[in-house]
């Protein structure tokens, strides 16, 4: 059977593979899927930590907990491009480097 | 090297390219494309972790609503950001090697963790059971309160989003 360590380590990766798109892309857009790509990693350890550790138990708290994570996600898409739409319509830009209105 | 094993590793090789290709591809539109085949894969590793509830709950939410939704995104503001030139930013490898290195930190410090290798026991027959995880998101001595606040959440952030994405007078730069 595949250890956990190999789940561990394909969600690290994802997670930081997603970090590296939220830091480094010059489209918001872009951002907004690398921090997709972060929450996915997160509930890949999630579903991981439930199968091994605690699938005996019968609360189903990762479970819950993934739920849970679904709708934070769905959420946080809804907002973070709503956002995005409404800047472009002020600035006709999705660049990050154009929001500087705040910059002193 | 058994067929677990194996599928496991497949998937894991498109997840992490198609991963990479999100991160790095030139023009948006391909990289909204490659966050499909991640969350798919994402989808079948869940499958590998017999949780087919979620299996098929991250094919609906995420690739039929979310991916769709940001694929909307982008064609609306596409216009705006010219596909040539440099998608990234200027010092890309200074985070690229600060990730790398935080990356091999974590790792190394959770293989010290005692159940790092630990091999799953079977199934057993209650973690399958459906009707528990619902009754557990009602019960008032489990979940119903985070349930009823992330509900309250997700109505708070659509209608800011509807409210946020309104187009109103006065917008106009």
């Amino acid at each position: 059977m595949i250890p956990l360590s190999w789940f561990l380590i394909l969600a690290a990766s994802l997670m930081f593979i997603g970090l590296f798109g939220v830091l480094t892309r010059k489209n918001l857009i872009g951002a907004l899927m690398g921090i997709e790509l972060m929450l996915n990693s997160v509930n890949l350890n999630l579903a991981a930590f439930w199968r091994y550790l605690h699938a005996e138990n019968p609360e189903m708290d990762g479970l819950v907990f993934m739920a849970l994570i679904f709708v934070v996600a769905a959420a946080e898409t809804a907002v973070g491009l709503a956002l995005i739409i409404s800047a472009y319509r002020r600035r006709k830009s999705v660049d990050a480097n154009d929001m500087d209105l705040l910059k002193g | 090297m058994t067929a677990v094993k194996l599928i496991f590793l497949m998937t894991a090789v498109v997840i992490l390219g198609s991963a990479v290709a999100v991160v790095s591809a030139r023009k948006i539109i391909h990289a909204a494309l490659w966050l499909v085949l991640t969350l798919l894969g994402v989808a079948v590793m869940f499958a590998l972790l017999e949780s087919s509830f979620f299996a098929v709950v991250q094919v609906l939410v995420y690739i039929g609503a979310i991916s769709i939704l940001i694929i909307f995104a982008v064609m609306l503001s596409r216009s705006s950001f010219v596909d040539e030139g440099s998608q990234t930013h200027r010092r890309w490898w200074i985070a690229a090697i600060g990730l790398l290195v935080i990356f091999v930190a974590w790792v190394a410090v959770l293989s010290l963790w005692p159940q790092w290798s630990v091999t799953s026991t079977p199934l057993p027959a209650t973690a399958t059971d459906l009707a528990t995880l619902g009754k557990q998101l009602v019960d008032p001595n489990a979940y119903l309160l985070p349930f009823e606040l992330s509900s309250i959440l997700l109505v708070t952030a659509l209608v800011g989003a509807i409210f946020t994405a309104m187009e109103r007078k006065g917008d106009q730069p």
